[in-house]
């Protein structure tokens, strides 16, 4: 049984004393090695959950515990060696003109010995794909670039905990697969990623369980092939689940079973579905 | 058939860019007919589009060569000031095309048409035309700032619909919306699309697209590397694929089953006809 890293426990937030709650009691566990979707609306909490657990936003009432750390009484910069954020906006996080210097920022500001600083900015450029940009200015950068930075940035930390803010806002098709295989290939690594997201595409792609939040709660949580195919529950959230969902969906009301989240599982599914057919066709 | 939009061989750099953002281009947008720009991120659609207002080459400079007619105009010769009653611009960010002087909804519709110069009523009448069209009724005295991202890019819809253009040209108009945001919006074009409307857009959302779109022009490095029908664009699924665009799911589903197994289907481009095509081709029974 994989262990529990982050622990939300009845959380409620609010961002002033007058001001509506963003969070309602929520509860959650995340287990070491997850690849965990938070999808929903804006302004069902989403953010202010992954603030919460990055410990940039303390809990108004209730707790949230990262390796039983409580965020309230531990000072932020000893949360943010184990959750690492990468904010929706790379421009919001991006402020030294050297790439180089981008990822060496966080490394530098723990204290470590220059060698070490080196040893991660490399190896961090070199998870995202973006060694030899080191002397690039980071505004030159195209915007998918940018965001490969500001993850890098954040890897150089060496975080057990990667939150990515809605990675794939104003990334075209390639940027997403990018970053889907990037998710992927740090989680396969041992990084537990909590992915923000509204692209259904990507949850299908990379998550193996999905959150959905509405009005400061959670609404449903499991396996992302289960929650994608709660449709009614995602229509009443605004959410069109992916297209292959979609003709799963109708299929099976058609009487074919594919079940699928992704094109290749649907390929899979219907490949053996026409090998039986062919099967039945020549033994009658 | 009359064409609202045609550019020949337009090629074109920016004073600052090194190669030529766009090459050779040439396409051509008859009355009421939608045209979906396609392409990965720096592949030159914004400046093609740009390439339709006048704001490339008047407002940018830069080395241009080919034509661009819009409304019967040649856009090199013509003013931007009169382009803009011919042409309306959808930007991507919403803030980018409120003006920012308007304390209300009902004022941000009005202020093109003001400057135009048109009379009171004239003006009151197109407000609440546009306002209605785009959904936006109730909201009038609302800050444009309030608003939420779906309904601030409605509300630059407004402004552009209130002027009556020849032609709207839209830039990738849900890129920074939510889902709900990127829903309304679509919605919209959608039904602007339907009610014969002139329309050129770049668009990430291509299982979206294909419901309007009748034609399709896939640019890549400045080329227009693919054109025509949208539906043939579509199910072009290794160019699209190699390209960094990805067709509709359930056209490249079709793909996968016609190269891999030898499955020979059309291929659907929505939902409802992949439905179709796929409970044939697996003998599932009509629902």
């Amino acid at each position: 049984m994989p262990e529990v890293l982050i622990r939300v426990e009845d959380l409620w937030f609010r961002y002033g004393e007058t001001s509506p709650w963003a969070l309602k009691g929520v509860n959650l566990s995340v287990f070491e090695g997850e690849l965990i979707a938070v999808i929903g609306q804006n302004g069902g909490g989403k953010t202010t959950l992954a603030k919460c657990i990055a410990g940039l936003l303390k809990p108004t009432k209730g707790r949230v515990l990262v390796e039983n750390l409580d965020t309230s009484t531990t000072p932020t910069h000893e949360i943010v060696k184990k959750v690492g954020y990468v904010f929706q906006n790379p421009s919001h996080q991006i402020f030294e003109s050297k790439v180089r210097d981008e990822v060496a920022y966080g490394p530098r500001n723990l204290g470590l010995p220059p060698e070490e600083v080196e040893r991660r900015v490399k190896w961090a450029l070199s998870e995202v794909g973006l060694l030899g940009y080191e002397d690039h200015n980071p505004y030159d950068l195209d915007y998918g670039k940018m965001k490969l930075l500001t993850i890098a940035s954040v890897l150089a930390m060496k975080p057990k905990v990667l939150i990515l803010d809605e990675p794939t806002t104003g990334q075209d098709h390639r940027g997403r697969h990018l970053l889907a295989e990037l998710a992927l290939k740090l989680n396969k690594e041992g990084i537990t990623v909590i992915v923000i997201t509204h692209d259904m595409k990507f949850v299908a792609e990379t998550a193996k369980r999905t959150v959905l939040m509405a009005g400061g709660e959670v609404v449903l949580d499991g396996p992302t092939s289960e929650v994608l195919y709660a449709v009614d529950v995602l229509r009443k959230n605004a959410i069109k689940p992916p297209q292959v969902v979609q003709l799963s969906i109708e299929l099976k009301r058609r009487g074919i079973d594919i079940s699928a989240l992704t094109v290749r599982e649907a390929f899979e599914k219907m490949q053996v579905l026409l090998e039986r057919r062919a099967g039945s066709r020549s033994r009658g | 058939m009359e064409a609202v939009v045609k550019v020949e061989n337009l090629t074109y750099a920016y004073p600052t860019s090194k190669d030529f953002v766009l090459k050779n281009i040439s396409f051509e947008v008859q009355k009421g007919e939608v045209l979906a720009v396609i392409g990965p991120n720096g592949a030159g659609k914004s400046t093609l589009l740009k390439s339709l207002n006048g704001l490339v080459p008047h407002f940018y400079g830069g080395k241009y060569g080919g034509r661009v007619i819009v409304a019967g105009y040649e856009v090199l010769k013509t003013p931007i000031s009169e382009l803009s009653t011919k042409v309306g611009f959808v930007f991507q960010d919403p803030e980018d095309q409120i003006s920012g002087l308007a304390l209300t909804v009902w004022e941000e519709v009005a202020f093109g048409l003001m400057m135009l110069g048109f009379p009171r009523d004239v003006i009151a009448e197109r407000v609440r035309e546009a306002i209605d069209y785009v959904g936006l009724r109730g909201l009038e005295s609302r800050s444009p700032f309030e608003l939420s991202g779906g309904e601030m890019q409605r509300l630059a819809i407004a402004t552009v619909l209130a002027v009556k253009p020849e032609v709207i040209v839209m830039d990738e108009p849900t890129a920074q919306l939510d889902p709900l945001g990127k829903f309304e919006v679509l919605s919209v074009v959608r039904k602007l699309a339907e009610g014969g409307a002139t329309i050129v857009i770049a668009e990430h959302e291509i299982e979206d697209v294909v419901y309007f779109a009748d034609k399709m022009l896939l640019l890549d490095d400045g080329r227009a590397v693919a054109y025509g029908d949208a539906r043939e664009v579509v199910a072009m699924v290794e160019e699209l694929k190699s390209r960094g665009v990805d067709p509709p799911s359930v056209t490249e589903l079709s793909h996968l089953l016609y190269s891999r197994l030898g499955v020979d289907a059309d291929y659907p481009i929505t939902l409802e006809e992949a439905v179709e095509v796929f409970t044939r081709v697996l003998g599932g029974q009509h629902a």
